[in-house]
């Protein structure tokens, strides 16, 4: 017998069930909520003039009429009531019902309207994550003090990509970055990990025992050929349910100076146009899941070129604006797009670079973090941290100190 | 007032009889090409070098939106993808040699008979097998001397390891399959003056070709002298070892080193 998850069946002759998102109509202070949201950031608007902080997001301060401005602040919250919804004309929401919602007082002094976990009742402590809903919409969530997220929970579920018993493909698991994502999704529950394999053909080294084990599954894969990525998804036996994009192609050169115009050409044939490949022949097969998701791991190179790996800063950049047209179109379907930022990392790519460097490992652990956390935006390692910090606040000095 | 010799008179007859042989199945055609697919392996080069590019293939339209009544493709490969054509200017050596791209070879040279040396058993007990001199010339006791302007084609059976890890047969230390030795390929092109070397590994080369006192020998010698490499082929286990004909024309690429191409051997039924 298996030791894995199984694999759930279904009814073959059932009517295929409709998904819905949560409704996505938001006020242009909501959608700059949602923006920070998506960092994982908890932040609310504070009066400039008077120093109040308000909820929810508008265009002034509803206290002096003051010019607000975002600021992260304290989680902390107090439970004041609860109410459970039993009833509702949106089809999303009567899917899920019932649904409970609270008034929580948070530290940051605003009494905010916020999804309430089931364990939360009035006057209990709390902590408050805004999470993005199935439209891609800020929320605010009541967890209780831990933090920690209960995948049992119906509602909360509906915030996070849940791993255990899914089929997961990984699509370059021949890389250090992938072997350790495919161990990390293994050990996380996956029902099944399909590891593609990217050309050339040969036999395993050491440290890829992880791709012999039961539960994981090897497809030939290369994502710069399409018919490579079609014939590769025929192999997934059942659904698909989540997608990880650690194919890139990382080499040093300039644009006139040290230039390897093959490498660059083949730089935007696996990041930018593989994620197109990828995206293509996986989304309408993600969109039919309840839980679809698809992350991609992109080089904080792609916030401003590189002088030092301009072909693949440039195929990183592209893969980016690539990856926020796919979350758009995948948002009707309720898939989520996530994206985890790195800097250089500890591998055979970039021995020539000094560290901070990112371990494979981490990597992974971020991925399966991103997740399971529903964080549509990561930045693992100092590195990437640092570029995003700096390229938020001034892009075009971020973009120019970079190169100097 | 200059004369020039009479040109080579034929009838219509003689070719008019062949095609009544390939009508007739008198002769027939062996096709020596693998499938052109992007699973087929490509040569892997030691990594501070360049790499070959795989087939690949995006369809343009299958009578869909994009094209209702017509289906296509776009393709890109490397010009040594799949079963292909080595052109002397593909090698250093023969940087120099006059119609040395696959545009100027003469046309002529696109058809040629050959002789098929089986090295399968050999190959089969050593993967690092290599044609010596005093193979070809033991050979040559056993079967006769090897006429001029002929292909050589070594029956290795590699083909027949196509969609396993073991035809490329990448290890830690390289790439292992057969392949001649630097005294082999000097006799063969100078002292029987072959057309080029046809064989069925992923290169003309040894797989351990690079690490030889003098690397490389198969693509150094026969460029160098401007002659001709097939690689990636099949069904050589089909060909007598006389009396096959090869066709093997590349693309017409300009100034290109080499090309994918469907070979084909003429096969007469009775060799003899």
């Amino acid at each position: 017998m298996s030791a894995r998850p199984p694999k759930e069946t279904r009814d073959p002759l059932a009517r295929k069930k409709a998904r819905h998102v949560a409704p996505g109509k938001r006020s242009r202070a909501m959608h700059a909520l949602s923006a920070r949201a998506a960092q994982g950031r908890f932040v609310l608007q504070v009066c400039t003039d008077c120093g109040t902080a308000t909820y929810p997001p508008r265009e002034a301060c509803p206290n002096c009429w003051g010019k607000l401005a975002w600021q992260d602040q304290p989680t902390g919250a107090e439970v004041l009531c609860e109410t459970e919804i039993r009833v509702s004309t949106d089809l999303y929401f009567r899917d899920h019902l019932p649904w409970r919602m609270g008034k929580v007082a948070l530290d940051a002094g605003p009494v905010a309207l916020v999804h309430l976990h089931r364990s939360l009742t009035p006057g209990d402590r709390a902590v408050i994550r805004t999470m993005l809903d199935r439209g891609g919409n800020a929320a605010l969530f009541a967890l209780p003090p831990s933090g920690e997220i209960d995948m049992t929970d119906p509602q909360l579920r509906e915030f996070v990509v849940p791993i255990v018993g899914k089929t997961v493909l990984v699509s370059d698991a021949r890389s250090a970055i992938g072997l350790a994502v495919v161990k990390a999704l293994h050990e996380a529950g996956a029902a099944l990990v399909v590891a593609g394999m990217a050309p050339p053909d040969r036999a395993l080294g050491a440290g890829a025992e992880i791709l012999s084990r039961e539960g994981v599954q090897q497809v030939p894969l290369d994502i710069a050929d399409q018919g490579s990525v079609m014939e590769a998804l025929s192999k997934i036996g059942g659904p698909l349910d989540i997608v990880i994009n650690t194919a890139r192609h990382v080499r040093a050169g300039g644009v006139s100076a040290n230039a390897n115009l093959v490498e660059q050409r083949r730089a935007f044939d696996v990041a930018a146009m593989g994620l197109s490949r990828l995206a293509q022949a996986t989304g309408p097969m993600l969109a039919g899941r309840p839980n679809g998701a698809f992350v991609d791991l992109i080089s904080s190179d792609a916030l401003a070129g590189s002088a030092s790996h301009a072909g693949f800063a440039a195929a990183e950049a592209a893969r980016l604006a690539l990856l926020q047209a796919f979350r758009a179109e995948m948002r009707d379907a309720g898939v989520r797009v996530m994206a985890v930022f790195t800097g250089p990392v500890e591998d055979e790519h970039h021995q020539r670079v000094p560290p901070p460097k990112v371990a494979p490992g981490r990597i992974a652990r971020s991925i399966v973090e991103a997740l399971t956390q529903g964080h549509e935006q990561t930045c693992v390692g100092d590195v990437a941290q640092d570029a995003m910090a700096r390229w938020l606040e001034k892009p075009a000095l971020y973009a120019r100190e970079k190169n100097l | 007032m200059t004369t020039t010799a009479p040109k080579p008179e034929t009838t219509r007859g003689a070719l008019a009889g062949m095609v009544a042989e390939l009508a007739s199945g008198a002769i027939r055609v062996v096709d020596l090409t693998n499938v052109l697919s992007s699973d087929f392996p490509v040569i892997v080069l030691p990594s501070e070098y360049g790499q070959c590019e795989p087939f690949r293939m995006e369809t343009v339209s299958r009578y869909d939106g994009n094209g209702p009544a017509w289906y296509w493709n776009n393709i890109s490969m490397n010009e040594h993808t799949g079963t292909h054509f080595d052109a002397p200017a593909h090698w250093v050596t023969g940087r120099d040699i006059a119609n040395g791209t696959v545009d100027a070879i003469p046309p002529e040279d696109f058809i040629h008979p050959a002789v098929v040396i089986d090295i399968a058993e050999e190959a089969a007990a050593d993967e690092d097998f290599i044609v010596t001199r005093a193979f070809l010339e033991e050979w040559e006791a056993q079967n006769g001397r090897i006429e001029p302007r002929h292909w050589i084609l070594l029956r290795s059976n590699w083909a027949k390891r196509v969609g396993t890890l073991s035809y490329l047969n990448l290890k830690d230390d390289g790439a292992h399959s057969p392949g001649p030795d630097a005294g082999a390929m000097r006799f063969l092109v100078n002292e029987r003056d072959c057309i080029g070397l046809g064989v069925e590994t992923v290169g003309t080369d040894a797989g351990q070709a690079s690490l030889f006192d003098e690397p490389l020998p198969a693509h150094s010698i026969l460029h160098g002298n401007g002659r001709y490499g097939l690689q990636c082929l099949t069904n050589l286990d089909e060909l007598p070892t006389r009396g096959a004909v090869i066709v093997a024309s590349p693309l017409k690429i300009k100034g290109g080193s080499g090309s994918p191409l469907r070979v084909i051997a003429m096969v007469p039924s009775h060799p003899d």
